[in-house]
């Protein structure tokens, strides 16, 4: 068990209200200035299942989730028979009197004690949890008022009611946890996950369109927008499928809107005819796909890093794309906005590729510089350049785009092959012509490709290479592992051109490299193979529906190394 | 004043005598009556011979893929509801590939003009039923007879209340123009199901079938529901044109256009302070 963070797991069925507690624990902790990051794993339903939101709380920043449990906050039997085990030595137990704790480290609360009505059992937990963690009971305090201040006085004051007699109850138990974090970052911080940092990096970069077609984990960017761009004008709707939103999007795009598309896999598979589209016809999109295992329906709220092949070679034909691999809500933030910029520069789709760990898990985060971040490029509203072509043959293969109706200039976008005017031709010369210069879109891609970060040791022993999320438990690993190599991590957070000479010296400098992927195929790892000929053969894969943690890492490294 | 010339005039890949000549010319002129300039409309098209036809004048277009036509359409006036936003696609297109999207369109009801043209087969294609072939329609791919139902697209819409219905024939051009003018000055979402006989492949709707049959309303109140539900079942031996049903519904769409909203950088502070 480390000291410098605290690993606490609320488990129960879904409906019982976990993510309540988990949420304004998760707030609280924020608040109090420490670190933290969630975990969450869910069943696809909306009552019942066993479900856990786990909360590592720490001095340092926690860099992903871990598997040994320190509190274990049990609202149901179930959680008691799969989660014990997991139960770190020293570790607390925290369930109603009702279940059978014997012989554990436990706090058994008595919520019929503590609270007068069930409905506030929940509340009773959260205060035991918020002592046990040594929460100031002031910052709960104000949190509960801000849930329920709707709900009316009367509520509150009951609320807060339980919690002081809950924070009074465990100061009398006699349990065996003491552990104090010291707070590292005192205020201000902001809780967010990936999907809201997505949507906010979105609304930075000036969105005002969404349209999508709801699919689990990708959900929460689109309610994110909704709920806090709708208000400052963004337009959206829910249509009738991902076919629909994509084309809807391009549409918008097309007439002056900065567009997003969101979903998952399936969905994201149904949106391929136009993302196709977005690429003959040169319309910028920005495309959020937020991973789940498949194939098809797969495990539909568990995680997994298996679509990367479909979204690089996503659509029918050849044209440009970049793809980003957020690992963090700062990068979910960064790359989303810079993924609007190059939607408008290079016209042509631009895809952000997270997955449901990221997608649901809350960190402590610094505000973003709002007056720090570059200006996203725009399109022309008036033409003065002589006769308007909009596909005209440039040398770096992007045509000036006008946005319709703002001048008598007539701007016309098309999905076959097109003549400079946009005219539709079969003519040989005109399609190599045009063909070539949407490809030397990618001339300029290439040059703004962000290279991979490396962590670690020089020359290393043992390379480990990863993209997006599953950063956090490579770089845990690497800093737990006891053994006798020297190790490095290689990080790419955009997967998409590769650009060789950003990394290659890493890779042939290590003794081994090792691929860390969240899929069966190593996908990344192939990719590299094709685009630069070096093979990958060691390779640590999770295909099982869960995140990776720095525990499977290192036992995948004890087998290799 | 807006002159027909405006839209121009060019070559285009229809067979000599097909049924979308009319519309082309009808779509033109009624636009010109309406005082509106190539730089005033935007049309969505999707995929097929009649999609074609935004190739086959100057206008803003976005001819994108089949079956598409209205989501775009719905994209483009939601980022610019200023501008007059037309479809204009074949029935396959419309009613079979972007089914869905037809249905769901007609509930959303955003203020755009639907041109259909319905030549009850596909054509691009050469010659397959499409979904408004009848049932026993004899074609290559269909050497038994269609063995499904045809689509009946009015009576759809009118079931489903969509806001404005109407039949139009490209024999009939000049009824043609006062059905698409009377569409485009509707509020609200307005199909125009309009006869195209496709005079290469298919045999069994043509010109001369079409005269036979198709006659334009006189008495009718498109407002009356229940006279318009009996009205659009009426397709075999007569088939009535004209404004079939129409209602007032709520429209969908608001706000200005999205090419100049730029967020003030307080809201945006503000947005994330609700994080803390
Ligand atoms: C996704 C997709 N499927 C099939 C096609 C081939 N296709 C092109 S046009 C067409 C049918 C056209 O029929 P209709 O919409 O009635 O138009 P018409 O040619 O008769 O005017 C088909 C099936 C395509 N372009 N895209
Ligand atoms: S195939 Fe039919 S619909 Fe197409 S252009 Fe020829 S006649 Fe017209």
């Amino acid at each position: 068990m480390s000291n410098k963070n605290i690993n606490i797991v609320i488990g129960g069925a879904a409906g019982q209200g976990l993510v309540t507690i988990g949420q304004l624990l998760s707030k609280a902790i924020t608040r109090a200035g420490h670190h933290l990051l969630v975990t969450q794993r869910y069943m696809s339903r909306v009552r019942g299942g066993h479900n856990t939101y786990a909360i590592r709380m720490g001095e340092e920043k926690p860099l992903g989730g871990t598997e040994s449990i320190d509190i274990l906050a049990a609202l149901n039997a179930e959680t008691l028979d799969k989660h014990l085990e997991a139960v770190s030595e020293g570790g607390l137990v925290v369930a109603g009197a009702d279940l059978d704790t014997e012989g554990l480290n436990a706090l058994r609360i008595p919520y019929e004690e503590l609270a007068s009505k069930p409905l506030f059992h929940n509340t009773a937990m959260l205060g035991v949890l918020g002592r046990t963690v040594n929460l100031e009971p002031a910052i709960l305090e104000e949190l509960l008022r801000q849930t329920f201040g709707k709900k009316g006085d009367e509520v509150v004051e009951a609320n807060l009611e339980v919690l002081r007699k809950a924070y009074a109850w465990v100061a009398d138990q006699n349990h065996d946890f003491s552990r104090t974090l010291a707070s590292s970052d005192p205020k201000g911080r902001m809780m967010l996950n990936g999907n809201e940092a997505i949507g906010l990096g979105a609304l930075a970069a000036g969105c005002n369109f969404v349209s999508f077609y709801p699919m689990t984990p990708s959900t929460g960017v689109a309610m994110t927008l909704i709920a806090k761009g709708a208000p400052l004008g963004l337009q959206y709707e829910q249509v009738e499928d991902e076919i629909a939103a994509m084309n809807m999007a391009l549409g918008a795009s097309y007439a002056g809107a900065r567009a997003l598309v969101t979903t998952s896999g399936g969905g994201f598979a149904l949106m391929e005819e136009a993302v196709s589209l977005a690429g003959v016809s040169e319309t910028p999109i920005v495309c959020v796909v937020v991973q789940r295992p498949g194939p098809a329906t797969g495990l539909p709220t568990r995680t997994e890093q298996a679509d990367l092949n479909l979204v690089v070679h996503a659509g029918h034909g050849e044209f440009p794309r970049a793809v980003f691999a957020p690992a963090t809500p700062e990068d979910c933030f960064y790359l989303t906005h810079r993924a609007f910029d190059l939607a408008e520069t290079y016209q042509t789709p631009i895809f952000v590729l997270s997955e449901q760990y990221l997608a649901d898990s809350y960190r402590d985060v610094a505000p973003f510089d709002l007056d720090d971040l570059p200006e996203v490029a725009r399109p022309l509203l008036e033409w003065e350049g002589g006769e308007y072509k909009r596909y005209a043959l440039t040398d770096d293969g992007i045509s000036p785009r006008l946005i319709p109706g703002f001048s008598e200039t007539l701007v016309r976008a098309d999905s076959h092959e097109h003549e400079e005017n946009s005219y539709i031709t079969e003519d040989k010369a005109v399609r190599v012509a045009q063909n070539s210069k949407r490809l030397r879109k990618e001339a300029g891609l290439f040059e703004e490709v962000i290279g991979p970060d490396r962590y670690g040791a020089d020359e290393p022993d043992a390379l480990m290479v990863c993209w997006g999320p599953t950063l956090g438990a490579c770089l845990e690993a690497m800093d737990r592992y006891e053994g006798d190599k020297s190790l490095a991590v290689l990080h790419f957070k955009q997967v998409y051109p590769l650009r060789e000479e950003q990394f290659m010296d890493f890779l042939t400098s290590a003794g081994s490299v090792i691929a860390v992927e969240g899929n069966a195929t190593a996908q990344f790892a192939q990719l590299i193979a094709r685009d630069t000929g070096f093979v990958i053969k060691d390779r640590i894969l999770r295909f099982d529906g869960r995140a990776m943690t720095w525990e499977y890492v290192l036992k995948g490294l004890s087998d290799i190394l | 004043m807006v002159s027909i010339e405006e839209y121009g005039e060019f070559k285009t890949a229809w067979c000599p005598g097909c049924g979308n000549f009319p519309i082309l010319k009808s779509l033109k002129q009624a636009l010109a009556e309406r005082g509106l300039a190539p730089h005033d409309i935007i049309i969505s098209s999707g995929i097929g011979q009649a999609a074609k036809l935004p190739h086959y004048m100057r206008c803003n277009m976005f001819n994108g893929l089949h079956g598409r036509s209205l989501p775009v359409a719905q994209g483009i006036k939601m980022a610019n509801p200023q501008m007059h936003v037309l479809v204009t696609s074949g029935d396959g297109c419309s009613y079979g590939e972007g089914g869905n999207h037809f249905l769901s369109a007609l509930r959303r009801n955003m203020d755009l003009t639907v041109l259909v043209h319905d030549n009850q087969i596909y054509g691009l294609t050469k010659g397959q039923a499409s979904p408004t072939s009848a049932r026993g329609h004899v074609t290559k791919a269909q050497p038994e007879g269609n063995r499904s139902d045809g689509f009946n697209p009015v009576s759809t819409a009118v079931a489903m209340k969509a806001s404005f219905v109407a039949r139009a024939f490209s024999g009939e051009p000049e009824h043609l123009v006062s059905v698409i003018k009377e569409a485009m000055a509707h509020k609200g979402f307005s199909l125009v199901d309009i006869l195209q006989p496709c005079v290469s492949f298919n045999k069994v709707n043509t010109y001369a079938w079409y005269k036979e049959r198709a006659y334009i309303l006189k008495d009718h109140d498109p407002e009356d529901w229940a006279a318009a539900m009996t009205l659009s079942e009426e397709f075999g031996e007569r088939i009535p044109l004209g404004v079939i049903y129409r209602a007032d519904k709520p429209v969908f769409g608001h706000g200005g256009r999205l090419a100049e909203l730029a967020y003030a950088k307080n809201d945006l502070k503000a947005v994330l302070q609700s994080y803390i």
